[in-house]
């Protein structure tokens, strides 16, 4: 670590070609607060650091039609208090918005916790749920892709060396739409998600749902979508049997680990339960803004 | 590896330092700066006993490089008090004994300026939501939650005289 270079480019250009000139040694700096715990623990040791918060792109929120683009290295706190995004996306700002502490909120970001990959990563379920995608840069050019694609396994991501995300982009809302992320953990504040659920859904007139998309946390490798939750919600009114069935499809889905924070009994029953509320609170929502 | 040279606005006055890059601001402020009221606990982010405000924003000082902080306004322990007249807080946390070891203390005092800098008339929840990471093993928590709130009524008071 006697030899970390540190780098803060303006751009997006400068910032690939600089993370390619460290030839796989550089790691890029967002908000730091997984980065710089690594570093000190020497779990990681980069010979270069490049920080891109200095990059007008990657700050801030913006909106494109009705879609909303969030800048890479904007840190969770501008997300809670963006009213617009927190209307119409209240599940993936309520996932941003637990991680880590007041200060930690200040600095973590959305592609840190992404790339981070760790499958109890909060705001991932969320943004999977949204059916967020990303835009990756690197010296191969730009491509956008659905961020479920970016964790592999945990702590692996398919970004390829010198690749980072620029930005999450968000689709606009029909009416009547609206999501919802529950985490469990067994004190109220500062803790690592035993199981997350995130429930994203729209509702037509009639308040039966014509989409949803269910996501998990913390129970496999990575943060998964259960399509057989999303299929037993979608031409429904939700009622309890439905709920039963959402519930049921989302036991069958988690192959969770058991560990110091939960067994693999506590944690399959716990992702039916927390679905379940996750979609009444995503439906209620969902009325609201009819 | 030559040292980075650094540019901030320090409680107010333009102040510069030299740091490794590998330094966090932590670091800088105590060892390059001699600014040794802000404490290092965990160094992983976890205890708050490191905070400061910079550019109006709460972080923990060890999870941020020091060279990060050019161009940027940092607020410490260090320039809470007016010379000898303390903050509302400081004067509260004294009242109500919210400190025994006091290791914990500017962080926790740091934290809760800048939750009254942007919210004058915090709830206790909000308190306690609040300053969940500014963690105390000894003190607990509700006599601080209590000074602070006593500290808001009071600058709430003082705020609204002609």
């Amino acid at each position: 670590m006697t030899t970390l270079a540190y780098h803060a480019p303006q751009t997006v250009d400068e910032a690939v070609r600089v993370l390619a000139g460290g030839n796989g040694g550089a790691k890029p700096l967002a908000g730091g607060s997984d980065l710089l715990v690594q570093l000190r623990s020497g779990r990681t040791r980069p010979a270069m650091i490049v920080d891109l918060k200095r990059i007008p792109a990657l700050m801030g929120i913006r909106t494109e039609g009705n879609a909303f683009v969030i800048g890479a290295a904007t840190p969770c706190a501008v997300i809670g208090e963006h009213a617009a995004l927190r209307a119409a996306w209240p599940g993936v700002v309520e996932a941003a918005c637990l991680i880590g502490s007041t200060q930690v909120q200040g600095r973590a970001t959305l592609a840190g916790n992404l790339c981070n990959a760790s499958p109890a990563a909060d705001s991932v379920p969320a943004l999977l749920a949204a059916r967020a995608t990303c835009v990756v840069v690197g010296t191969q050019g730009r491509r956008e892709v659905p961020v479920e694609t970016i964790p592999t396994g945990p702590g692996q991501t398919s970004l390829r060396p010198g690749e980072f995300i620029v930005e999450f982009r968000l689709p606009g809302r029909p009416p009547r739409a609206a999501d919802a992320y529950l985490r469990f953990i067994p004190r109220t504040e500062m803790d690592i998600a035993v199981v997350g659920a995130a429930v994203n859904l729209t509702l037509d007139a009639q308040r039966v749902c014509t989409e949803a998309v269910v996501a998990l946390g913390a129970v496999a490798p990575t943060v998964i979508p259960v399509p057989e939750a999303s299929a037993a919600l979608v031409g429904t009114h939700m009622d309890a049997a439905v709920l039963e069935r959402l519930d049921d499809a989302c036991r069958r889905a988690a192959r969770p680990i058991s560990d110091k924070r939960g067994t693999i009994a506590f944690r399959t029953t716990l992702a039916g339960v927390l679905a379940r509320r996750a979609a009444t609170i995503a439906r209620h929502r969902a009325e609201v803004r009819a | 590896m030559s040292k980075h040279h650094v540019s901030t606005t320090m409680n107010g006055e333009p102040t510069e330092f030299l740091c490794e890059p590998q330094q966090t601001l932590l670091d800088a402020l105590r060892d390059e700066l001699q600014l040794t009221g802000s404490k290092e606990g965990c160094s992983s982010g976890d205890c708050g006993a490191c905070s400061v405000i910079v550019d109006g924003r709460l972080v923990c000082s060890c999870l941020m490089l020091a060279v990060e902080a050019e161009g940027r306004r940092i607020e410490t322990i260090e320039g809470m008090a007016q010379g000898d007249r303390l903050h509302p807080l400081q004067k509260h946390f004294l009242e109500a004994a919210a400190l025994q070891c006091g290791f914990c203390t500017p962080g926790l005092l740091v934290a809760a300026k800048a939750l009254l800098d942007r919210n004058p008339s915090p709830t206790e929840r909000q308190v306690r939501y609040w300053l969940a990471g500014n963690l105390c093993r000894c003190t607990g928590y509700d006599k601080v939650v209590r000074a602070v709130l006593a500290a808001a009524a009071d600058m709430r008071q003082e705020g609204g005289r002609p």
